[in-house]
C-alpha cells in the first residue's frame, strides 16, 4: 500500500500549493495589470524629458474626484477641465481640506479613461504616489500633479479623464463611519 | 465491464453493522457514509428549498409583503450557499461513496476514517452557518458570491461565522476528494484499466481533481476576507492599496470550476442511465472521457465571463468570450453521444430514464442561455438580471438535481433491495418537470425585460410572470416533499429487487446482491 501513501502525499501537496497560489494571485494581479495596462493606474516616471517636444496637438483634459463612502474631506480639482498640448509639461493642483476635528490620513487612488491612454501619460509628480496624505484638523493643502502627455498618444484619443478617489487610510474609521454614511449620501 | 463473482459465500463471515446510533457516528463503511451524505443533502435541500419558497412568496406580487428586505437578502444568500455546498455537492459525494467502490470492485474507500471525519464535520459547518440567522445583525446578506466590500466593510458581524463554516465545508470537500482519487487510482479491481472505468467513476475522478485545485483557492479568498475584517489588512480595500476587483477574480477562479464540479458527476450518472434504458452500449465512451477532461481544463481559463461589466479591456473580454464558447464544443459532443446512444435503442421510460431525458433537454437549454451570456456585448444587457437566474437554475435544477434524483431512482433498488413505486416515481417526475419549467422559464422573459436579480421588490410590468414563477416554485417545492415520501416508502418496503434490477444494466454494482451486502468485493472481482 505504499503507492496509496504516495498518492495521498501528492494530493495534500497539491492542496497546500493551491492555497498558497490563492495568495500569490494578489501580487500576480498587480503585475498582470501593470504589464497589460489594465486597471488604468498610471505609474511614476522620472524620464519624462523624452516625451517633451514642440509639435504637440491640443487635447482635452478633465480631472474628476470622488470621496469614498465615509470620507469627510473636501477634495476637488482646482480646475476641472482644461485644454493642454501633448509634449508639454502640465501642472495642476487638487484642493484638499480635512473638515474633521482630528488628524487624518487620506490616500488617493487614480484611474484613467480611456484605458489605453495610460501608457502615454507620464507623471513626474503626483499626490497619488504617496502612501498617505496627512492633514491636521481643519488643515487645507494644494496637492500637486506634474505630467506630460506623450506625442505618440493615439490620434483617436481627443480627451483624457483622470479620476482620483480619496480614501480614509485609517481602516478603523472606515468601518465606524459607514454607519453614518448610510444617511449622508455619497 | 462484465465481471464474474465467485466469492459470495465468503462475505457472510464478516460482521454486519453495529447497532443503534453508534453505527452512524463511528461508521467507516462507505455505504453507511454514502447514506449519511445523501440524507444530509436531502435535509439541506429541503431547508434551502424552504428559503426559496420564502423568496418566491415575497416576489409573488410587487411591493413588500411578507419579509423585510434585510431578511430577504439573508434568504437569497443562504439559499445559494446551502443548495450548492449543502445540497448538490454532498449529494454527489454520497453517490460517490456508495457507488465508486462498488463500480471499481473495491471493498471500501481508501481512507475510511477520513471518510467518517469528512462527513461528520459537515453538519457542524451548516449549524454554524444557519446559527448566524439568530445572531445580532442577522445572517450573511451579501449573496452567495460574497463580493468584497459587501462581505468585508459592509458585512454583518456574523460574517466571521460564515467564513469559518466555509472553511469547514472546504476541508470536508478536500478530504472527500483525496479519498475518491486515492480509491480510484489504487483500488481498482485487476483488469480494470483507466479507460475501462465506468463513466461515473471517471466523472468523479475529474471532479475530485477540480475540487483539490479550487477549494484551497476559496479557502484563501475567505482567509483574506477574515484578515481584512479583523487584522487590518487591505487585500480588497482600496484605501489600503488593495482592490475589490481582485476579490472577484479570486472568487471566480474558484467559482467557475465549482460549477463544473456540480455538473460533471451528473454527466456520469446520465450516461449510465441512458445506456441502461436504451439497452445499448454507450456511444463514444472515450470521447465522453475526453470531453469531460477538456471541460475541466477549460474551466480554469473562463472565469472572467462572470464579470464582463467590471471594466475589462477589449482583449480580455474577447479572450474570455471565446474560451467560454469553446466549452460548448465538448459539451455538445456529450449531448450528441447521449442522443446517439438512444438512437435505435429499445428504450423504456422508467422514472430514472425520464429524469435523464429531461436532463439532456433542459440542461442543453440552460447551456444555450449560457452561450447567450457568453457573448460579451449582449452580456451587458443580461448581467445581473433574472436572465442569469434563469440560466443557472436551468443548469442546476433540471441539470444537477434532476441527475441526482435520477440516480436515486436508478440505484435505490440496489441500496435498499426494494423497488420504488413506479407510478409514484413517474408522478413525481411530471410534477417536478412541469414545476421547474413553470418556475424558471418565465424568468428568462422578465430578465430580458430588465428585472434585476437579488431584489425583494420590482417594477409593475414584471408582475404577471413573477406570479407564474411563484406558482411553479410552490408546485416544484411540494413535489420534493412527495419525493421524500417516495424515498421513505421505498426504504420501508416494496417489491423485492433482482440483483441486476434493470434489464439493460451493466457494471460491477449490479452483480452483487440486492440490497448490497454491508461488505462487497472483499476479494476483488476479475474484470475482463
Amino acid at each position: 500500500m505504499g503507492s496509496k501513501k504516495k498518492t495521498i502525499l501528492k494530493l495534500s501537496g497539491a492542496v497546500a500549493a493551491m492555497y498558497l497560489f490563492s495568495f500569490l494571485l494578489v501580487p500576480l494581479y498587480d503585475v498582470f495589470c501593470d504589464i497589460t495596462g489594465l486597471n488604468g493606474k498610471v505609474a511614476q516616471t522620472t524620464n519624462a524629458e523624452s516625451s517633451i517636444s514642440i509639435e504637440g496637438r491640443e487635447i482635452g483634459l478633465q480631472f474628476i474626484s470622488h470621496n469614498n463612502a465615509g470620507m469627510p474631506w473636501t477634495f476637488k480639482p482646482s480646475k476641472e477641465v482644461s485644454k493642454i498640448k501633448t509634449g508639454t509639461m502640465y501642472e495642476a493642483t487638487f484642493y484638499a481640506k480635512n473638515t474633521t476635528n482630528k488628524m487624518m490620513v487620506g490616500r488617493a487612488v487614480n484611474s484613467v479613461a480611456p484605458t489605453n491612454a495610460k501608457d502615454y501619460i507620464k507623471k513626474i509628480e503626483c499626490f497619488c504616489f504617496a502612501e498617505g496624505i496627512e492633514l491636521m484638523p481643519g488643515e487645507e493643502v494644494l496637492l500637486p500633479i506634474k505630467m506630460v502627455v506623450d506625442n505618440e498618444l493615439p490620434k483617436n484619443i481627443k480627451n483624457i479623464v483622470l479620476s482620483y478617489t480619496i480614501f480614509d487610510s485609517n481602516l478603523e474609521n472606515n468601518i465606524i463611519m459607514d454607519h453614518d454614511s448610510d444617511h449622508a449620501g455619497s | 465491464m462484465s465481471a464474474v463473482i465467485e466469492n459470495h459465500h465468503n462475505e457472510h463471515d464478516h460482521h454486519g453493522p453495529a447497532k443503534g446510533l453508534k453505527r452512524w457516528f463511528y461508521t467507516t463503511n462507505h455505504k453507511d457514509i454514502g447514506t449519511l451524505y445523501l440524507w444530509f443533502s436531502f435535509a439541506m435541500f429541503l431547508i434551502g428549498g424552504a428559503m426559496a419558497m420564502i423568496i418566491r412568496a415575497e416576489l409573488f406580487q410587487p411591493g413588500m409583503q411578507i419579509v423585510e428586505p434585510e431578511f430577504y437578502n439573508q434568504m437569497i444568500t443562504l439559499h445559494g450557499l446551502i443548495m450548492i455546498f449543502g445540497g448538490v455537492m454532498p449529494a454527489f459525494v454520497g453517490l460517490a461513496n456508495w457507488l465508486v467502490p462498488m463500480m471499481i470492485g473495491a471493498p471500501d474507500m481508501a481512507l475510511p476514517r477520513m471518510n467518517n471525519l469528512s462527513f461528520w464535520i459537515l453538519p457542524f459547518a451548516f449549524f454554524v452557518l444557519l446559527s448566524s440567522l439568530f445572531m445580532e445583525g442577522g445572517a450573511p446578506n451579501f449573496g452567495w458570491t460574497f463580493y468584497a466590500p459587501l462581505s468585508t466593510t459592509y458585512a454583518p458581524p456574523s460574517t466571521t461565522f460564515f467564513i469559518f463554516s466555509v472553511h469547514i465545508m472546504g476541508a470536508s470537500s478536500i478530504m472527500g476528494s483525496i479519498n475518491v482519487i486515492v480509491t480510484i487510482m489504487n483500488m481498482r479491481a485487476p483488469g480494470m484499466g483507466l479507460m475501462k472505468m465506468p463513466l461515473f467513476v471517471w466523472s468523479w475522478l475529474i471532479t475530485a481533481y477540480l475540487l483539490i485545485a479550487v477549494m484551497p483557492v476559496l479557502a484563501g479568498a475567505v482567509t483574506m476576507m477574515l484578515m481584512d475584517i479583523h487584522f487590518g489588512t487591505s487585500f480588497f480595500n482600496a484605501a489600503g492599496g488593495g482592490d475589490p476587483v481582485l476579490f472577484q477574480h479570486i472568487f471566480w477562479f474558484f467559482g467557475h470550476p465549482e460549477v463544473y464540479i456540480m455538473i460533471l458527476p451528473a454527466f456520469g450518472i446520465v450516461s449510465h442511465i441512458i445506456e441502461t434504458f436504451s439497452r445499448k452500449q454507450l456511444f463514444g465512451y472515450s470521447s465522453m472521457v475526453w470531453a469531460m477532461l477538456s471541460i475541466a481544463i477549460l474551466s480554469f481559463v473562463v472565469w472572467a465571463h462572470h464579470m464582463f461589466t467590471v471594466g475589462m479591456p477589449l482583449a480580455a473580454e474577447l479572450f474570455f468570450m471565446w474560451s467560454t464558447m469553446l466549452i460548448a464544443v465538448p459539451t455538445g459532443v456529450k449531448v450528441f453521444n447521449w442522443i446517439a446512444t438512444m438512437f435505435k435503442g429499445s428504450i423504456t421510460f422508467e422514472t430514472p430514464m425520464l429524469f435523464a431525458c429531461a436532463f439532456v433537454v433542459l440542461f442543453t437549454l440552460g447551456g444555450f442561455s449560457g452561450l447567450m451570456l457568453a457573448i460579451t456585448p449582449a452580456d451587458f444587457q443580461y448581467h445581473d438580471t433574472y436572465f442569469v437566474v434563469a440560466h443557472f437554475h436551468y443548469v442546476l435544477v433540471p441539470g444537477a438535481i434532476f441527475s441526482i434524483m435520477a440516480a436515486v431512482y436508478y440505484w435505490i433498488p440496489k441500496w435498499t433491495g426494494n423497488m420504488y413505486d413506479e407510478r409514484l416515481g413517474r408522478l413525481h417526475f411530471w410534477l417536478s418537470f412541469i414545476g421547474v419549467n413553470v418556475t424558471f422559464f418565465p424568468q428568462h422573459f422578465i430578465g430580458l425585460a430588465g428585472m434585476p436579480r437579488r431584489v425583494p421588490d420590482y417594477a409593475l410590468q414584471f408582475a404577471d410572470w413573477n406570479m407564474v414563477s411563484t406558482a411553479g416554485a410552490f408546485l416544484f417545492g411540494f413535489s420534493q416533499v412527495f419525493f421524500l415520501f417516495i424515498v421513505v416508502k421505498t426504504v420501508m418496503g416494496g417489491k423485492q429487487a433482482t440483483d441486476q434490477v434493470w434489464e439493460g444494466a451493466r457494471g460491477l454494482e449490479w452483480t452483487v446482491d440486492s440490497p448490497a451486502p454491508y461488505h462487497t468485493f472483499s476479494v476483488p472481482p476479475k474484470v475482463s
